[in-house]
């Protein structure tokens, strides 16, 4: 019954001949049961270990419903069909396409004066009266000259500190400087303050207005959690941060500020607590970030005070508080899953600058310091006030911006931070999720490439991928929600 | 609404008509200036004086022994017959076949019977032998379309086994209709060739798409359908040269017994590798050609996948690619597929049935082709006309 009329051929006709070849692809396990292949430009099959034994061994069968998705994913190829080569070729270069529109992001760091005196702060400060510790109007001119001789056509310049707003009129100066190049250029620009907000004003939000300014600021979770690591001399951090995105609100709509979190020992046990504050605040998107080790951090050992399992363990315990509160109604997204899902399901490359390779360094992210020098990462400029230079790549005085993208320090730290080359990353199934931190390698092992197997770089990104993977396979209600992330 | 295209039943009502087939546009102004009169044919209502010029003339009303040449009788066929419209005559067979109708949004036009695939649900099933002059036909009647001509569609057969007269054909419309969206229909595999893509693409028609069928994630699947072995790899190929050189595509996948169980593989599939593809179409089967005599063996009731219908969907629009339902009647579709669903069906080919006259969604559904009549689904059912005031929400008559 059912039969096609004789003038047709049956299935079977068409079903593949000979055995099946394999392309290239990593596994890494997933949990005691079973394990996870990736191929190079990110699809992944989780599949038991005797399925992935028989996958190696040419055993698998073909018909069966796991051999189609491995074929359909591109992990093997059969018979005469050659064509997966071309779109697995097509896919790489769309994945790594963005490398060529090099450098997105441009900090200016206008001044390192500051009216905090955190414990673990990312940059040393400075007395505030000092105005020797502004950037000055030449460097900031030099600078954006800089900025445009960067071929992206997407450009964010992003003013920090210190506090960028005790020199907010090297920022005026600089955000009417570089439109008025930008009519010649056309480039999709955009400007972000990023800043702790106690010298919000009015004035500075009228400037805003007329611009595409937005604002970037730290909220650590609830009021003791956050005053607790940041010492504001008089007054709360925290009330200055909560009522200064309200008033950015107001003035320039909902979308205008963002807020960052960092991660204490203090916030391990609080997670929940630290999502419900940005709820609370209306936010719709939160950070959750690991404490970074460098600046005041490391000189203080906190990094070293808690282990990356306990942050792996607060991560997980918030991204399974952020998801229920998707399911009980109200969106709110994880930017870090919301990245490494990108990185998984979009076809296109993320630009997220840590998590690139070849590293973000000089070509997703460059900073120029106050003092006009030129570094390849924020933080590899923290490493430099804590005198290894680097990743100093230059001076705003000394170098065009052709020196600076060509030299051999730049260039020989992207060539070391190719995954695809380097010990352990190499044979990683999470490879084609995960990126390299030369500067955390430096930091704390001494070497940019590091080892892997000491790493918490390494553990922590395992740690977080394994998890998402599981969540997509086994729990659908989850597996939604991180689907409307990407 | 349905609509006859092709008659044989005109009435020669001049002794003298022209031997051969011949081409015309019809008419309904007998005062048109008699320079202008060689290519139109003169379509009249009652019994009146027939002025002289016209390349023929029909009428609708019975008169006695015409003095002009080529003068028929139609009687009250063809109802829809207006200016503008493009017509063949066939005196010696007494045929009428419209070919290009002025008013209407979209005209389909049939260039060639040939075709390198042998589709198991093909709707027109193709026919070796040579027919060029079907594409001369339509070089003769381009000049003659209305520059108001929304939409032409393109059809076979496979219009890529033209080679370059496809080309020449494209220029032609580029030349004559400028302001007309043009739409092919091809499996895609002639563009494998780059040259041929590229020949295509440096037309520079300013509105044309592609539409390419592609039944599956996987050649198995697709090379099964089209009952060709290599041509997945070739229509793979083929759509990445047109997109390579911004000829816009847009894919068409029929869903069918054979098809359905890969249709989310097959949209995953889409999303990661051919996502800058224009336009995505999932399609019901038209019961017509192979597909009628294949029927058991590819007949498959959309009531029962909608789930996989739903996923598809559900995986191409989060990835952000145009995706439109067509052929499916609202009725059995999930309601969350409803925003997706066109009322694609051809004017001449739909028809509703009994139940749909008290069907609330009939101005939304496209309703069924002629030829669904066949075989349709267990799920056609009117949606209520609410009733009470409050919201308005479409309930199902069960
Ligand atoms: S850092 Fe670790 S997780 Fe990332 S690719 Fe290397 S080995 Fe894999
Ligand atoms: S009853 Fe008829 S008009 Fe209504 S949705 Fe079904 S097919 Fe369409």
């Amino acid at each position: 019954m059912n039969q096609l009329a004789d003038t047709f051929r049956d299935r079977s006709a068409f079903a593949p001949s000979g055995p099946y070849r394999l392309l290239p692809a990593r596994f890494s396990r997933l949990d005691d049961r079973r394990y996870v292949i990736t191929n190079d430009v990110g699809e992944y099959v989780v599949l038991e270990r005797p399925a992935l034994q028989a996958l190696l061994r040419h055993e698998l069968q073909p018909g069966t419903p796991l051999y189609a998705d491995l074929k359909s994913r591109h992990f093997l190829f059969d018979g005469e069909s050659r064509v997966a080569l071309d779109l697995l070729a097509l896919k790489y270069r769309s994945r790594a396409d963005r490398i060529a529109d090099f450098t997105a992001l441009h900090m200016f760091v206008v001044t390192l004066r500051c009216d905090h005196t955190c414990s673990y702060c990312q940059v040393s400060r400075q007395m505030e009266e000092k105005s020797r510790f502004d950037m000055s109007q030449a460097h900031a001119d030099r600078a954006v000259e800089f900025v445009f001789r960067s071929p992206s056509p997407a450009i964010k310049i992003e003013f920090q500190g210190g506090e960028p707003l005790l020199n907010f009129d090297l920022i005026r100066h600089v955000v009417l400087r570089a439109e008025s190049l930008n009519r010649e250029h056309g480039r999709d620009l955009v400007f972000v303050i990023a800043s702790n907000l106690t010298r919000l004003n009015d004035e500075i939000l009228d400037f805003c207005k007329g611009h595409r300014i937005y604002f970037s600021t730290s909220l650590d979770g609830p009021a003791d959690l956050h005053d607790e690591r940041r010492a504001l001399p008089r007054g709360s951090s925290y009330r200055a941060a909560v009522d200064g995105i309200q008033r950015i609100r107001e003035a320039l709509g909902p979308d205008a500020v963002a807020a960052l979190m960092t991660t204490s020992p203090g916030s391990l046990p609080r997670v929940r607590e630290i999502v419900d504050e940005y709820v609370k605040q209306g936010f719709h998107s939160i950070f959750l970030r690991s404490l970074s080790p460098y600046g005041f951090a490391v000189r203080t050992s906190l990094v070293r005070r808690y282990d990356v399992d306990d942050w792996v363990k607060f991560y997980v315990e918030g991204l399974r508080h952020i998801i229920d509160l998707n399911l009980s109604g109200y969106p709110m997204r994880e930017e870090f899953a919301a990245i490494l899902l990108q990185k998984m399901f979009a076809p296109v490359g993320n630009g997220y600058v840590d998590l690139q390779s070849p590293a973000g360094l000089g070509i997703a992210g460059i900073i120029y310091n106050y003092d006009g020098a030129i570094y390849a990462s924020d933080e590899g400029r923290m490493l430099a006030e804590m005198g290894d230079h680097t990743f100093r790549l230059g001076h705003l005085d000394e170098d065009s911006f052709e020196e600076v993208m060509t030299s051999d320090t730049l260039v020989d730290l992207l060539k070391d931070s190719m995954l695809e080359g380097l010990p352990m990353c190499s044979d990683c199934a999470f490879m084609p999720y995960c990126g390299s931190d030369p500067v955390f390698h430096k930091a704390t092992q001494g070497d940019v490439i590091g080892h892997k197997a000491f790493s918490s770089f390494c553990k922590k990104q395992m740690a977080v991928l394994r998890h998402l993977i599981a969540l997509m396979e086994d729990d659908a209600s989850a597996r939604r929600v991180l689907q409307s992330w990407i | 609404m349905l609509i006859k295209l092709h008659g044989r039943s005109l009435r020669a009502l001049s002794p003298e008509r022209s031997p051969e087939p011949f081409l015309g546009r019809v008419c309904t102004n007998p005062a048109l200036p008699a320079a202008a009169r060689s290519r139109e044919i003169l379509l009249v209502e009652g019994p009146c004086e027939l002025p002289g010029g016209f390349r023929a003339y029909l009428t609708r009303s019975e008169t006695g022994v015409a003095r002009q040449p080529n003068v028929f009788f139609i009687g009250a066929e063809f109802p829809f017959l207006g200016d503008g419209d493009i017509i063949r005559i066939h005196p010696e067979r007494s045929g009428l076949t419209v070919l290009y109708r002025r008013s209407s949004a979209f005209n389909s036009m049939l260039v060639t019977e040939r075709c390198d695939n042998y589709c198991v649900m093909c709707s027109q099933p193709p026919k070796e032998r040579d027919d060029g002059w079907l594409v001369d036909e339509l070089f003769e009647i381009i000049p003659m379309m209305s520059p108001e001509t929304p939409e032409i569609g393109i059809t076979g057969g496979e219009p890529g086994l033209l080679g370059s007269r496809l080309v020449d054909l494209v220029d032609r419309f580029r030349r004559f209709l400028p302001r007309t969206a043009l739409h092919i229909l091809s499996n895609g595999r002639a563009f494998a060739d780059e040259k041929f893509a590229l020949a295509l693409a440096k037309v520079g028609h300013p509105d044309l798409m592609l539409g390419i069928p592609l039944y599956g994630d996987l050649p198995e699947v697709h090379d099964f359908v089209v009952q060709a072995r290599g041509a997945f790899d070739q229509t793979i190929r083929g759509i990445l040269n047109l997109k390579r050189h911004r000829v816009r595509v847009e894919l068409r996948f029929v869903v069918q017994r054979d098809t359905v169980e890969r249709l989310p593989a097959f949209a995953r599939f889409v999303a990661r590798n051919l996502l800058f593809v224009d336009h995505v179409a999932l399609m019901g089967l038209e019961l017509m050609g192979f597909a009628r005599s294949n029927l058991d063996a590819i007949w498959i009731d959309p009531l029962d996948y909608q789930r996989e219908l739903a996923e598809a969907v559900e995986i191409l629009d989060r990835a952000r690619m145009h995706v439109s339902i067509y052929n499916h009647q609202l009725c059995v579709l999930d309601p969350v597929l409803h925003r997706f669903a066109r009322a694609s069906i051809s004017d001449w080919k739909n028809l509703y049935l009994e139940e749909c006259a008290r069907c609330e969604a009939r101005a939304r559904c496209g309703g069924f082709f002629a030829s669904s009549v066949v075989r349709r689904s267990r799920g056609i059912a009117p949606f209520a006309i609410a009733e009470q005031s409050g919201p308005m929400v479409a309930q199902r008559e069960d």
